[in-house]
């Protein structure tokens, strides 16, 4: 089996290897997919057969790229969290947090279970309101934005336990991504206009990029529900992906994966990164979050108890006796049972 | 005075608040009868709601069963449909009407248990989603409905069922006792809304103070955790079915004695889908938020129907679910018996 | 009831000898994966890959005369397919009306996932609209001589009208309901439907009450000496083209209408929306749908078909009572619905042919091949045939008769074909030796566009210039932190 099992290409080398399906996956599905293993027979296809211009990794690459305007520049605060608390009751899950997001890195925002990883998620994609202080994206502040205004603002996210559009298949569910950004409704959709089917042709065209972008190209046309769990969680941020976010939140996306998929799914991140988006990872396993982000966020009871880069952060003896004696394979809470 | 009497026929949409203002004490107690039908109905859909997340379309079909149930007790007793009241007494009239009740629970709770076995545990064996289940009621109701219509008659010979109503067995006649506020109680009033306090006064007890109360509660927050405790789901799921017919049959008795000639295959349908009002408008899932709703939809339609007209009676009760609903999307005393889900 | 987590499925098909000994933990409950849903197999899903497979004129080739044999199958007279308590044509006509309601009940129902038991509503409104416009005892007749519009025009005038009226009705009782959860939207819907009946035969002076409204206005057309009111009046009875059979006409017409535009509406954003609401509202809302302005669309849709089905069933009874729009008939469309296949368009229509069809069948026969039947007896037990039917139906085959497969997309069938190819090759050496025969490509920007892909042509990103992805795209990349 080769280096990076079932996962993606040599990252964003261009000339290397190329995203196609015979690259990143050929060995690795055939063997995964044999007849007969399961009720479902899978399909596999194979996209570069219909588009021919994706088995070109860099042309990939400058589909999935990002090319929405951005008023931050490289380097500078996209998403500021301004003295957020949010308070459930009597419990304040969010006391006083202040740090920001840069445009153009991966952020990673850790914290013991409880710390409030997840509110903090939560308020800035607008699950939840913050009671003080506001959330502060590009210059504008998420104040009274609904949940799909806030994506189509530019935050996409993943969940942390899978919630896929089990019926539809992969493409779709990627279609369904690139909706966020569509500019015709029904009246276009019904009388079919030029540009209404301009925005259907393009959406299906970069929805297949991003499909071979993360890897899973060749169950473009499966259900979502028939794909194996990692295939699932690819497909979750190819469908972020979609919405063409200025930040992309992945919630801990390797959970269940075993280290090689671990390994696999680093290279993903970071080739999203170097596509030119900026990557928030909330993640409970340490050695992941040292591997691939460029700074860390630590929260531990609702407080910001360290901010700055990998290393620092994972010397600092804060952070240390927040997760004391626990080494960092006891944090990664997922089982090595997935497929390799 | 009845409240017919004062209801005067408006062509269009009338507006006569001065006549509610004349006779509110007469519509409410009247309204309170009704009331107390409707919430021992909504019972039924209530718990079953909080237990399985269903709404049991077939419910009023149950409650159908229960009249016709309490009616052939009454015809096995030696009773005929002669319009006579019966006058050997206050205390046979009670034990005759007890027994009608009885039987009306027996069969309107076999009907709902068998239901349950019949249309939903497969269903559930399946883990079908929840609009199957709703489907499979509809149908269920259907074919209670059709039974009644086609089969039971030609079971019993005619004497059971078919295309017309039942002439009604009145072991009551109406007839005024005492009055509050000026308005008419009679004896019909007082022997719905005690009987019908009793039985909502049990039930609560059962849910709330035994075993199987508790089992109940337990399920219907937590279905999986509950099983592991050592509830028995499916035991519990069969209580619930239980429990709802046996008030949907005792609710049937009342409801006949108020409005004597609704014995019809049809018969349910409306009568349950404002006990299903009634149980959302106090907060599906919560038992005590069924007989409110209950109370409170009796009692408000009363009034609507004196202000805009008898035949806007049901359009107020529709209007009045659509609006609270609007402004408290989980009823009045929200959802209590089970979680509330997103 | 508990909905299915991929997140526990960690027992993907692993290769090796322990594999097929492995449960797959990861399927969902048994009525939740039917053995129709499942990818590809089946007579059915043989005929739909043909289908799929063939180029759009090879498809209006064998479409179109099918729909012709369809819309010629009541003058045929076909021995047993023809009723004969009924006129065949009648039964028709109500047939495409009932397919009408399906196609938008389903845009409801199947596609968006919105339990509407209260359908017969917008029925009734469309029903109603064009009679109290056009009876000459409403008092808001607009038709001649009370009114200005001449009798020949009224039905088609009223029409756009009695369709928008349903359409505001669909918003109006839509923007409050629709924020409410599922379970309540069906028991408001079903009051909604009571509410508009109990209107109609309530508010006597504009409706007529219980005597309801006569000589609603119909087509004038084909006027000729025997048929002085044209092919559409009632009085053309009879004869094979009786007005059953014009209104039959004039359905399918309006039908492959509706077909075409919901077609349009399934395969774009709109159709991915309500499917993805159906799925898992808040995810959906998360990924960026309004999913509150797309379920009011399906509420407004839905409800401007149904009141096309009603201006029809008004102009073709010429007469509307109240008894006619019972909450009953709630039920029987959503039969229909479900019957088919939620979420299929072609199975809903089915569905509403079997609901018609079936206890017209029976009607007035005493025999069938040779065996003496009670018909009026099994007729009239339609609602107990129903009711059995549908409760188990939904123990064996919860999905219809004709389970979903819906397309979502407009453009990229050529992929969908691919993957079908890959399958049919499977025999020969499962998927993965259909894998490796698709040479890699040779990963050059030189082959786009190249003449062997079927279909539309790959757009966006072909040789006619990068497109604004493509472009703006590098600089992103470049300025990137590195």
């Amino acid at each position: 089996m080769s280096n990076e099992p079932g996962g993606m290409g040599a990252g964003g080398d261009v000339g290397d290897a190329h995203l196609s399906l015979s690259a990143d996956a050929g060995e690795p599905m055939a063997e995964k997919y044999l007849p007969g293993a399961g009720l479902d027979e899978p399909v596999l296809v194979d996209v570069t057969e219909v588009r021919p211009e994706l088995a070109d990794a860099a042309l990939v690459d400058e589909i999935v790229a990002a090319d929405r305007e951005v008023l931050a520049e490289v380097g500078e605060p996209l998403l500021k969290m301004e003295d957020v608390s949010v308070v459930f009751g009597g419990l304040t899950a969010l006391d006083s947090v202040t740090f920001d997001i840069r445009r153009g890195e991966i952020l990673g925002l850790i914290g013991p279970n409880g710390a409030g990883k997840t509110t903090a998620f939560n308020a800035m994609t607008g699950v939840y309101r913050p009671t003080r202080g506001q959330v502060r994206f590009d210059g504008q502040v998420l104040g009274k934005a609904k949940r799909n205004q806030i994506t189509r603002l530019g935050i996409a996210r993943t969940f942390q336990n899978i919630r896929l559009f089990n019926e539809m298949t992969a493409l779709e569910n990627v279609v369904v991504g690139t909706d966020a950004r569509h500019r015709t409704s029904v009246p276009g959709a019904l009388l079919r206009t030029r540009r209404h089917r301009q925005e259907e042709r393009d959406a299906i065209d970069r929805s297949m990029a991003i499909l071979e972008f993360v890897g899973v190209g060749a169950r473009a046309t499966e259900k979502a529900r028939n794909l194996s769990y990692g295939e699932q969680r690819r497909l979750e941020i190819a469908r972020a992906l979609a919405t063409e976010p200025k930040l992309l939140c992945l919630d801990e996306p390797a959970a269940g994966f075993n280290p090689a998929e671990k390994e696999a799914l680093m290279d993903l991140i970071r080739h999203i990164r170097d596509d030119g988006y900026t990557v928030l990872l909330i993640e409970h396993d340490m050695r992941l979050v040292r591997g691939v982000t460029d700074r860390i966020v630590v929260l531990e009871f609702g407080k910001v108890i360290a901010d700055g880069s990998p290393e620092d952060v994972t010397s600092d003896p804060k952070v240390i006796a927040a997760y004391l004696g626990v080494p960092d394979e006891e944090l990664a809470e997922g089982d090595a049972d997935a497929p390799a | 005075m009845l409240v017919h009497d004062v209801l005067a026929a408006d062509p269009l949409i009338g507006f006569d608040l001065a006549a509610l203002g004349r006779n509110f004490w007469a519509l409410t107690v009247d309204g309170l009868t009704y009331g107390a039908v409707y919430a021992l109905v909504a019972v039924g859909y209530t718990l079953v709601y909080g237990v399985l997340r269903l709404i049991n379309f077939a419910h009023s079909e149950i409650f159908m069963l229960g009249m016709f149930g309490q009616y052939a007790t009454l015809l096995a007793l030696g009773f005929y449909p002669s319009g006579d009241a019966f006058d050997k007494g206050i205390l046979l009239t009670v034990l005759y009407l007890g027994i009608a009740m009885i039987g009306g629970m027996v069969v309107a709770g076999g009907a709902a248990v068998g239901l349950e076995r019949v249309a939903y545990r497969p269903l559930r064996k399946r883990g079908a989603p929840s609009l199957v289940f709703l489907i499979t009621a509809i149908g269920a109701s259907f074919v209670i409905q059709e039974f009644v219509h086609f089969v039971l008659p030609a079971l019993t010979g005619g004497e059971l069922g078919g295309v017309n109503a039942e002439q009604p067995i009145r072991l009551v006649e109406p007839e005024v006792q005492f009055q509050i506020f000026g308005a008419n109680v009679t004896n019909v009033t007082l022997i719905i809304i005690f009987s019908a306090l009793i039985l909502a006064l049990a039930t609560d007890m059962f849910i709330n103070r035994t075993k199987f109360g508790r089992g109940i509660r337990a399920v219907a927050q937590d279905p999986v955790t509950a099983t592991l405790m050592g509830v028995s789901r499916e035991r519990i799921i069969m209580l619930t079915f239980l429990i709802g017919g046996i008030l949907a049959g005792a609710a049937a008795l009342l409801y006949t004695l108020r409005v004597p000639n609704g014995i019809i295959y049809s018969g349910g349908f409306i009568l349950g889908i404002k006990a299903f009002s009634a149980a959302v408008l106090g907060g599906i899932g919560n038992l005590r938020g069924a007989l409110l709703g209950g109370l409170l939809l009796g009692v408000m339609e009363n009034y609507g129907q004196v202000v805009f007209g008898t035949e806007w009676r049901d359009v107020v009760a529709f209007v009045l679910l659509i609006v609270v609903l609007m402004f408290r999307p989980t009823g009045i005393l929200g959802e209590s018996l089970g979680r509330a889900r997103a | 009831m508990s909905t299915s987590t991929p997140a526990e499925n960690d027992g993907a098909p692993v290769p090796g000898p322990a594999a097929p000994a492995r449960p797959r933990p990861e399927l969902p409950p048994a009525g939740q994966t039917p053995v129709g849903q499942r990818p590809h197999g089946g007579a059915g899903d043989r005929l739909r890959l043909w289908w799929d497979a063939l180029a759009r004129p090879a498809q209006w080739a064998f479409g179109a005369p099918f729909v012709l044999f369809i819309a010629l199958l009541p003058i045929l007279n076909i021995p047993v397919l023809t009723t004969v308590g009924t006129n065949f044509g009648a039964v028709m006509a109500q047939f495409g009306m009932y397919a009408l309601i399906a196609i938008g009940l389903n845009v409801v129902v199947g596609q968006a996932g919105l339990l509407d038991l209260g359908y017969v509503g917008f029925y009734a409104i469309g029903a109603y609209t064009l009679a109290i416009l056009t009876s000459p005892d409403s008092p808001w007749n607009v038709t001649q001589p009370e009114g200005w519009l001449s009798d020949d025009w009224a039905w088609l005038a009223v029409l756009p009208v009695a369709v928008a009226i349903t359409a505001m009705s669909g918003l109006v009782l839509g923007s409050p309901t629709l924020r409410l959860r599922g379970d309540y939207l069906a028991i408001v819907t079903l009051g909604f439907g009571e509410i508009v009946r109990l209107l109609a035969d309530n508010l006597d002076e504009i409706t007529g009450g219980g005597q309801g409204l006569k000589s609603v206005a119909y087509p004038r057309l084909g006027v000729t000496e025997e048929l002085p009111n044209g092919v559409f009046s009632a009085g053309n009875v009879g004869s094979t083209l009786n007005s059953g059979v014009w209104w039959f006409w004039l359905s399918l017409v309006f039908i492959i209408i509706s077909l075409l535009l919901v077609g349009n509406l399934e395969r774009s954003r709109v159709g991915r929306a309500w499917v993805a609401i159906r799925e898992d509202e808040d995810a959906a809302e998360i990924m960026g749908v309004p999913t509150f302005k797309f379920k009011l669309w399906a509420f407004v849709i839905g409800a401007s078909i149904g009141g096309v089905s009603g201006a029809i069933y008004a102009g073709q009874v010429q007469f509307v009572i109240p008894t006619n729009f019972n909450i009953i008939n709630s039920v029987l469309f959503l039969c229909a619905v479900v019957l088919g296949g939620q979420g299929n368009k072609l199975g809903v229509i089915l569905g509403a042919f079997i609901i018609v069809y079936l206890p017209n069948f029976f009607l007035g026969r005493t025999s069938l091949f040779g065996i003496p039947i009670d018909g009026n007896a099994i007729a009239n037990y339609k609602y107990l045939f129903f009711g059995v039917a549908l409760m188990v139906l939904m123990i064996f085959r919860p999905q219809g008769l004709i389970p979903v497969r819906q397309k979502l997309l407009t453009y990229g069938r050529e992929l969908y074909v691919a993957a079908r190819r890959t399958l049919a090759k499977m025999p020969d050496g499962g998927p993965q030796a259909a894998y490796a025969t698709s040479a890699p490509a040779s990963g050059t920007v030189g082959t786009v566009g190249t003449p062997g892909s079927s279909g539309p042509a790959p757009t966006g990103h072909g040789p006619d210039g990068p497109d604004e992805n493509g472009a703006t795209g590098n600089d992103t990349t470049d300025g990137g932190n590195r």
